[in-house]
């Protein structure tokens, strides 16, 4: 079932254009199906026999979820996508299933334009379709080279809405970057930044086998990208929430007469906001052989869907008062948690924050999202026995504060642990000595 | 190499002004339409016409929603036609603005719903500049007025993201013809047009600027020569 927009998550299959038997040519219409007010075509996405189909006509099911296969004619298919598919012993083989992401594509295609997130990104940002790039990497994949020597043929088709990054910066810049030009070094870096395969394991009696939903596949994949590129280090601070704890109190009444409620969360946020500035490598990422050094300060927020989790971006955090965090922090988790998000409110993350202390937990590691340099874990905040100084005798005391651990995850290749550590001190400054007026 | 003259990033928009047209007429026109938009042979298309009365069940239709029998229908004049678009029964009639999109969703709009809240959009602003407010209802696909229904939108997406059908917005439309269904499945929905929102007579043919500077803003698109009535010349 094909994912035909961002808020669909299921779709009813209204026909079946073709039946099992029935010779199918690449792009002809198979099925209808039928999401809300809309009903659509789907074409195939290989020439072939329609074997087996799964979902019956006026069944619902999951975006994602198989609803046939088609078997292809005899040297349809590229040989390196056979072997892919005869790895799966428990497919008609060599099928290719009626999947689908976004649009329809063919094995090749597919394959094609499963590329980099550099060469993805490239694409996005040129308005270039991967699928016209002729590939010569492995199977066909479109590499850097191919995308940037095709753009500086053709040039650029359209220009997507501009990013938080002047759309003509990263044309200007990636052409430095130098790439080896031959042979089998880049495909294997492609494959090592591109590709997530998760290994198999033997079933058990009585286990059950579930197929992972499009937010569980998508985060899987992430998570493992993301930690195979970035080199990740953390460190830990504790913070004292006394003054915040008393400028909430003093102003929770007036806050609430404007609509809104000041979280933790939104002063660690503003206070992150106002610092990133002097931390540019904290507030950037490393881009090929350049680091990007981001404009503004763009905080995604993890948003726990249990099950889940979803991560909606602050844009523009850094021109937001407090006040204005806090509504922007309620209004996006509660969209997020109704599925309400526009797809440009969970991208352009320039740095994030992620809160495992709302269940209790001391302190996390987090994951640092790809093209960001850092992400902050903040522990549960708990009252806690620590020793002050008495301001007047200079006599050691034990007291009662309200304190919580903080860790920032961060990127080592641009980001040394003295940067950190900086920055951790500041935070801490700043939160412990939060402005009255922010 | 075939000549592509209109690549799916084309952002121009013919608007064809075809007045009256039978739905079976305007059927077959968009079929071809949306051929001729997949093979890049045409810009993006807003077909604006009125129907005769007609009856159209869309795919996610319950017969019970039609309400007027067999004889009745006769009596009235009214057509009852099963349709490939998405949503439930609907009315067509003489003074209903209805707008057939074809375009091309490929190059910056693959996504249904945005698709469906855009035209819903272009309704809000043709309304605007009428002086009525319209207004999306949360899970009601549609334009509605103070919880009354001005607008049905229901749309049909083929095989490389080209769009057919489309939205009815009530002008003129005689109110009375929806007792005939229930409208979209909905019970009890109230119906009105522009003319009952105003209290005066408008005609459809003085909507139509309005709805063609609401979709050009709304989806980006420049208007290319004037608008042609001609159904017949590009299907040569």
């Amino acid at each position: 079932m094909p994912q035909m927009g961002e808020s669909i998550v299921e779709g009813t299959v209204l026909k079946w254009l073709k039946q099992v038997g029935d010779a199918v040519k690449r792009d002809e219409p198979i099925l209808e199906i039928s999401t809300d007010k809309v009903d659509a075509e789907i074409p195939s996405p290989q020439s072939g026999m329609l074997v087996e189909v799964r979902i019956k006509e006026g069944e619902t099911v999951e975006v994602g979820t198989i609803v046939a296969y088609i078997d292809t004619e005899p040297g349809a298919v590229a040989s390196p996508v056979t072997a892919d598919e005869a790895s799966e012993p428990d497919k008609p083989t060599p099928s290719v299933d009626v999947e689908a992401s976004a649009l329809p594509m063919s094995v090749e295609e597919r394959l094609r334009t499963r590329s980099t997130p550099v060469v993805r990104r490239i694409a996005e940002e040129h308005g270039v379709s991967i699928g016209d790039v002729p590939g010569t990497g492995a199977a066909g994949r479109v590499t850097k080279q191919d995308i940037l020597s095709y753009i500086e043929d053709v040039g650029s088709p359209s220009r997507p809405a501009p990013s938080d990054v002047a759309p003509d910066v990263p044309s200007r810049r990636l052409p430095q970057a130098p790439t080896p030009s031959v042979g089998a070094v880049p495909d294997l870096w492609v494959a090592f930044y591109g590709e997530v395969q998760h290994p198999e394991f033997p079933v058990r009696e009585g286990d059950v086998v579930e197929p992972m939903d499009k937010i569980r596949q998508l985060t899987a994949e992430h998570m493992v990208v993301a930690k195979r590129i970035a080199p990740h280090v953390h460190s830990v601070i504790e913070i004292d929430f006394s003054r915040i704890d008393r400028i909430r109190a003093q102003n929770k009444v007036r806050w609430e007469e404007q609509g809104a409620r000041v979280s933790y969360t939104a002063f660690v946020a503003w206070a992150c906001s106002r610092l990133l500035h002097s931390y540019p490598n904290v507030n950037g990422t490393v881009s090929g052989n350049n680091v990007i050094h981001r404009s503004s300060v763009n905080i995604g927020m993890a948003v726990d869907l249990d099950p889940g989790l979803i991560v909606p971006v602050i844009h523009g955090t850094d021109d937001l008062s407090l006040l204005g965090i806090g509504k922007k922090i309620i209004d996006l988790a509660t969209r997020a948690r109704s599925r309400k998000l526009a797809p440009n409110e969970i991208q352009g993350a320039s740095f994030s924050l992620t809160n495992p202390g709302v269940l209790g937990t001391l302190v996390g590691m987090p994951i640092i999202p790809k093209g960001t340099a850092a992400i902050l874990g903040t522990g549960a905040i708990e009252k806690r026995p620590v020793v002050v100084q008495d301001p007047l005798t200079g006599t050691d005391a034990i007291a009662i504060r309200k304190r919580a651990l903080f860790s920032l995850g961060y990127d080592h290749r641009i980001v040394d642990g003295a940067d950190a550590a900086r920055f951790l001190a500041d935070l801490k400054e700043l939160l412990e000595d939060f402005p009255e007026d922010a | 190499m075939h000549l592509r003259p209109y690549p799916s990033e084309s952002m121009e928009l013919q608007v064809r002004n075809l007045g009256l047209i039978s739905y079976a007429e305007a059927l077959a026109l968009q079929s071809d339409l949306v051929q001729r938009r997949r093979d890049c042979a045409l810009p993006d298309q807003l077909l604006l016409l009125e129907h005769p009365h007609v009856i159209t069940m869309g795919t996610g239709s319950r017969p019970e929603h039609v309400l007027a029998n067999a004889a009745e229908r006769e009596r009235l004049g009214i057509d009852l036609l099963e349709v490939g678009r998405g949503g439930d029964v609907t009315y067509h009639g003489p003074g209903q603005l209805v707008g057939y999109p074809i375009l091309d969703l490929k190059p910056d709009r693959k996504d249904v719903h945005r698709y469906l809240r855009d035209l819903e959009g272009v309704i809000i602003g043709t309304l605007r500049s009428l002086g009525v407010t319209g207004d999306r209802v949360k899970a009601k696909t549609g334009v509605w007025v103070d919880g009354r229904k001005i607008a049905a939108v229901g749309v049909r997406v083929s095989s490389g993201w080209i769009t057919s059908h489309g939205f009815a917005l009530n002008v003129s439309t005689d109110l009375s013809y929806f007792r005939t269904i229930v409208p979209c499945g909905l019970d009890d929905v109230r119906i009105t047009s522009v003319s009952s929102e105003l209290g005066q007579p408008l005609a459809v043919e003085e909507v139509v600027p309005a709805v063609t500077n609401a979709f050009a803003e709304v989806f980006g698109r420049s208007v290319v020569g004037k608008p042609t009535n001609a159904s017949k010349i590009a299907l040569s």
